[in-house]
């Protein structure tokens, strides 16, 4: 593949990174967080430390291929393997400074579902749960999630909420019912970075991805989404970053399928 | 002893059984494989995340109750026989207690504890709250209450006969499970001597008065990693998420793999085991305990 071609996920990557600052403990999870933090790593972060709910924390990712956290190459290396709780000590600490959660449905407020689609009891659709993403949402400083824009995933309402970003978007939600980390600062999906306003509340369209148009985007939401008055283009993925993610994903198993 | 006895005399009907808790390492697949054949029923699961385990044993039918954070397969999604069990009540209907991998921690070290909940900030604002009556929210805080598993099950690289075992790389919640399980079965890939376990004592996972059978069952924690021993079977945990799309697929899948292979050893001898075993070994230095 050309370096100036790139697919939706790599752009993703690329611009997950970019939320990574120099100095931050990073919850990075699996998937697209893991490469975004490689690409942080080995680039403007170069002193990122990542943390993994399994019970690991990293200066460098693996180079091998993971499957899981898991995996053997993601513990080999590594600068502490420990228990879970320990890990979970520093987020309930206030010590995590990003998270990344992935989610099957998101809402206008940040909230995330990933338990019942439908009423619990009877579901249409039973999804795998929390694991730490609940955790993430709301005792991390700040979360990013990343996930394919479509109207069925980016809802009105989400009708369970598992992950809380900014829960029924009346001001100081988070702050009185006694969330400690700031909550979500993106959602990032295959056609626009959505952001938060700086106490939090409603998503708004701020930048568009390359390619794509504010109209494609409010076709593909599930609510009556607000538009900033300084919408930006996404800024596509440089030649460094698409060099770090393919060196991560060689394959292309995460970024290069659909 | 071996896995048929260890599930027959310490895994009866209707147990709390915690399993696979250091998330997608070491998950003692061989055990649940072993609880499948013997027909268990009305087992209650309790874990973190389970990466595919919970959902054979669910599919099976041998499940009544899952209290854990996460149910489904890590590398592919969803779990089918959790979704069908969930949506439909096939093979039969299951309650589910939702946690956090924390509370799920917290409410294992409650009960290790010996204290009925223990408080924390997680899941504030969170509907979970109102899915499990174990999380009670009450002045700015959640009281965890106390998980009591009747049984342990854990896989580790290697034990002595005395049950002192030897685990590494990350725990997840392994420790608290251990602590709070009435009694720990552990299966191992080395069945090693005593000098061996007692040369590193801090590497001991839990109390050996805790444990009441210790199963060499190398292999036993296939298709998932084991630091050292066997790289993730991805591929093996992709033919499962496929098969198990429907429920005569899961049932091909299972008697393949479960019910016409009396024993992990005919098991093993089903697949390309060469192929995960790691051969670039990274040894840590020894530590000195020396006293004088």
């Amino acid at each position: 593949m050309a370096t100036n071609s790139y697919t939706p996920q790599e752009l993703m990557v690329a611009v997950a990174s970019r939320e990574i600052k120099d100095g931050d403990l990073v919850f990075v999870g699996m998937r697209l967080p893991i490469l975004a933090y490689a690409v942080a790593r080995n680039g403007h972060a170069p002193t990122a430390r990542g943390l993994f709910e399994v019970g690991l924390m990293r200066d460098q990712p693996a180079e091998a291929f993971l499957g899981t956290m898991g995996d053997p190459p993601n513990v080999a290396g590594a600068l502490w393997a420990t228990r879970m709780s320990n890990v979970m000590a520093l987020m309930a600490q206030g010590r995590v400074d990003l998270g990344f959660i992935g989610g099957a449905e998101v809402d206008r407020f940040g909230n995330l579902n990933t338990s019942y689609v439908g009423p619990p009891e009877r579901p249409k659709v039973k999804l795998p749960g929390s694991g730490g993403g609940a955790d993430i949402a709301i005792l991390s400083r700040r979360w990013v999630t990343l996930m394919s824009h479509e109207r069925r995933r980016l809802v009105e309402k989400v009708s369970f909420i598992t992950s809380p970003g900014y829960g029924d978007g009346t001001p100081s939600w988070r702050k009185r019912n006694g969330l400690l980390g700031g909550g979500p600062a993106a959602i990032i999906t295959t056609l626009c970075v959505l952001r938060f306003p700086e106490d939090g509340g409603e998503a708004y369209l701020s930048s568009v991805h390359p390619g794509h148009t504010v109209e494609e985007v409010r076709a593909e939401t599930g609510w009556d989404l607000k538009v900033t008055a300084r919408l930006q283009d996404t800024a596509p993925p440089t030649e460094s970053e698409l060099s770090a993610i393919r060196r991560f994903d060689p394959e292309g198993f995460w970024t290069r399928s659909a | 002893m071996s896995m048929a006895d260890a599930i027959a005399r310490f895994v009866p009907d209707g147990s709390t059984v915690a399993m696979g808790t250091s998330l997608e390492p070491l998950i003692p697949f061989a055990a649940g494989h072993e609880m499948i054949r013997q027909e268990r029923r009305d087992l209650e699961l309790v874990g973190p995340i389970s990466d595919a385990l919970f959902d054979q044993l669910i599919g099976a039918g041998c499940v009544r109750r899952v209290t854990a954070a996460w149910v489904g397969n890590v590398s592919e999604g969803l779990g089918h026989c959790y979704r069908r069990a969930c949506e439909e009540k096939v093979p039969r209907a299951l309650e589910v207690h939702d946690h956090s991998n924390f509370s799920i921690s917290l409410a294992l070290w409650a009960a290790a504890w010996n204290v009925p909940s223990l408080p924390t900030r997680t899941l504030l604002g969170s509907d979970i709250l109102h899915n499990n009556p174990g999380l009670v929210a009450a002045e700015g805080l959640v009281q965890v209450k106390a998980v009591r598993p009747d049984v342990a099950i854990v896989h580790v690289q290697r034990a002595d006969e005395m049950g002192r075992a030897h685990a590494w790389g990350p725990l997840g919640v392994m420790e608290e499970a251990g602590l709070a399980a009435d009694r720990v079965i552990v299966t191992c890939e080395e069945l090693v001597d005593a000098k061996v376990t007692l040369s590193d004592p801090n590497r001991i996972l839990v109390p050996e008065t805790k444990v009441v059978a210790v199963v060499h069952e190398p292999g036993g924690a296939h298709p998932s990693p084991v630091q050292g021993f066997f790289k993730r079977d991805h591929e093996f945990y992709r033919d499962y998420a496929e098969q198990s799309r429907s429920v005569d697929g899961y049932q091909t899948w299972l008697k393949r793999w479960v019910l016409e292979v009396p024993d992990r050893a005919t098991y093993l001898s089903l697949i390309d085991v060469d192929s995960l075993r790691i051969s670039r070994h990274r040894l840590s230095e020894p530590v000195d305990y020396g006293d004088e």
